[in-house]
């Protein structure tokens, strides 16, 4: 097979805790050097957290797998510093083509939102992205402690700590954490360790994945076949890459044979009756999966707190996987940080449970109606598959019930325990617990966007006036005023629109950029209580409706 | 009940006979379809989700 890409080697290196014998105690330990320990681990360091990754292979994914990355994501890792490079070689689309047969059924276009400072989606192989994230962790080698061959084999929970065995290349060694952050993938080694349940839903269709290398003139287009002439009966989607690199996805059905399927001279013959004889290709990496629509029934079990694949499964179709893993951990930093700083009670470690199973959930729900629209798992439900699909040819109507996959959004936290309800009518969507909408500004006398200027820790976001104070505390947790009109200009009038900000509004937002509570008018000692509220300082915050 | 459950067809063996005319000279699979394609039309011009519940509610075997 080619290979577009070289597959870095990281270096293993033996720890001075391993050399030494002696069990050091770290305060966060991330198991997994996937996208979401890694990114979990910048996380930490933009809170000056320092923080021990540990892998147990020494490279980047093997194959893409993951493709597509959604605005939200994207806009984590901008807080992070690291989605240039991604945004800079990842390919973006906007339009989908859905065929069933022989015939287009209809087009979407994403039809981004202008004025946000990333793309609704870009197109890019998950070796790059892990790839740019390891980068990213070497500059911040002062914090970020990154293992590679460490294996961890076995665990256990004591009250105020967790130890875990290690292996490496120079045997198995003992270390400590205050916090173990597991992100070691769907078939998590930690989760079997804590005993945690994953349940959920196995789908029985096999799917071949090629990632093939050509040259086409094809436009950048998400192309679906329902039933197409050249795979009778299955599905296949065709995916731009960076590098030539596309993606095409064959339904095989449930009686697959996986082993022979992946052979290439059962794989070419798929692929050329697609694109026709004469187009040249190469195979860059095949695989073979079966999905399941699964979730932990805890994210967190004691100091052990799951964040991506090792807490939910998804399927692929809507590209929800790392999509929300990266969430997860958007989620869970900032609430860590402020337990390990005893700022707040670790019970503000259960909200992470509560707001991201909530999440998971919606992501599940999601993916699994994808999925029963796919593969039809009944001969009834066939016909009504087929049947939208014809109507979709010709009549407007059945086009939104055609689901090929819808693509990840945020979930909001409407029903968290961390939000203060409005008390007065707001327009828009900046609910309490969505994520903030971004917007061009000028800050502090330069063009730049909302998002980029809102640091790390909570913010006052103030529309109209405010006292001459610079920020308020509730406990050890501040959170800093920015008033628009004085560092911030809303030069074109779009932050105001999106949060309803025409009149007086006063918003508390969150370190992980969501909406806590919002008001009509600057009330310290309101803002004062929803910034406890929101990090659990209050003794009940669950009960005090 | 937002369903409306009263008779409301001003002539109803037309309807029932158009009904099954249509069928007529249909393989079992085209009916399925057809009658699938049929269930959607009028979902959709109804477009009201209770009323649409209420009514497969109705429909469920006794
Ligand atoms: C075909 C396919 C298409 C997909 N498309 C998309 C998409 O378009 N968009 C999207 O967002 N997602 C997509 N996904 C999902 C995405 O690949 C995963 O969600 C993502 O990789 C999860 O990241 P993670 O960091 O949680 O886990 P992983 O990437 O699985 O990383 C886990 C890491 O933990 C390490 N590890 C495991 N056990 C141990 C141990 N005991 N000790 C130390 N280290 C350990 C592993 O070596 C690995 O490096 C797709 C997946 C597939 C298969």
């Amino acid at each position: 097979m080619l290979n577009t890409y070289q597959y870095p080697e990281f270096p293993y290196i033996q720890s001075q805790e391993q050399k030494s014998g002696k069990p050091v105690r770290h305060p966060v330990v991330v198991v997994g050097a996937g996208p979401i320990g890694l990114t979990a681990a910048l996380d930490c360091a933009a809170r000056g957290q320092p923080v021990v990754v540990l892998d147990d292979g020494h490279t980047v994914s093997i194959g893409s797998r993951g493709v597509c990355y959604a605005k939200r994501p994207l806009e984590i890792w901008d807080r992070l510093g690291c989605a240039e490079p991604m945004v800079d070689k990842g390919i973006s689309w906007n339009l989908g083509k859905v065929y069933f047969k022989d015939k287009l059924a209809y087009k979407f276009n994403l039809l981004p939102e202008d004025d946000h400072k990333m793309p609704a989606m870009i197109n890019l192989q998950q070796y790059y992205l892990e790839e740019f994230l390891v980068e990213c962790c070497a500059k911040k080698s002062d914090l970020i402690d990154l293992r590679w061959q460490h294996k961890v084999i076995s665990l256990k929970q004591h009250d105020d700590y967790v130890s875990l065995s290690v292996e490496t290349p120079d045997g198995i060694f003992t270390m400590e954490c205050e916090w173990l952050i597991a992100c070691d993938g769907a078939n998590s080694d930690v989760r079997n360790m804590v005993n945690g349940e994953f349940t959920g839903q196995f789908f029985q269709d096999r799917f071949l994945i090629a990632d093939v290398v050509m040259k086409a003139d094809f436009p950048t287009e998400r192309w679906f076949w329902f039933d197409p002439p050249f795979h009778k009966n299955q599905s296949v989607l065709l995916h731009r890459q960076a590098d030539d690199v596309w993606r095409i996805d064959f339904q095989l059905g449930w009686d697959a044979d996986p082993v022979e399927e992946k052979k290439p001279e059962n794989v070419i013959p798929r692929i050329k009756a697609m694109l026709g004889d004469d187009k040249e290709f190469e195979l860059e990496w095949v695989s073979i999966y079966q999905f399941a629509c699964r979730r932990i029934d805890n994210f967190r079990y004691g100091r052990v707190l799951f964040a991506g694949d090792a807490a939910h499964q998804v399927s692929p179709f809507g590209a929800r996987g790392a999509n929300t893993g990266v969430q997860d951990t958007d989620n869970l930093i900032w609430k860590l940080k402020l337990v390990l700083d005893g700022k707040a009670p670790a019970r503000l470690l259960d909200t992470y449970d509560e707001e991201r199973a909530y999440a998971a959930d919606d992501n599940l729900l999601q993916s699994t109606r994808s999925t029963d629209f796919i593969t039809p798992k009944s001969k009834s439900s066939r016909y009504f598959r087929d049947a939208t699909l014809e109507l979709a040819e010709d009549y407007d109507f059945a086009r939104p019930l055609v689901n090929s996959g819808r693509l990840s959004s945020p979930t909001p936290y409407v029903e968290s325990s961390l939000n203060t309800p409005d008390e007065t009518h707001f327009e828009g969507a900046m609910t309490p617990g969505a994520n903030c909408a971004d917007a061009p500004i000028v800050y502090r006398g330069e063009e730049t966007w909302f998002l980029n200027c809102l640091g790390e820790g909570f913010i006052i976001l103030v529309f109209g006036s405010a006292p001459n104070i610079s920020s308020l505390r509730a406990g050890g947790v501040e959170a800093s005023v920015l008033t628009v009109g004085e560092t911030l200009w809303d030069m074109k009038g779009i932050l105001a629109e999106r949060y309803d900000g025409g009149q007086e509004a006063v918003y508390l937002l969150r370190p992980d950029q969501h909406v806590a509570a919002r008001w009509r008018s600057f009330d310290g000692e309101k803002i004062k209580a929803a910034l406890a509220r929101a990090t659990c300082q209050t003794s009940s915050s669950k009960v005090q409706e | 009940m937002k369903l409306n459950v009263k008779a409301n067809i001003p002539r109803p063996d037309d309807f029932y006979q158009q009904l099954i005319v249509m069928q007529k000279d249909l393989s079992d699979d085209e009916v399925q379809l057809a009658n699938a394609k049929l269930i959607l039309i009028l979902a959709n011009h109804i477009g009201d989700m209770d009323v649409l519940s209420e009514a497969m509610q109705v429909a469920m075997p006794k």
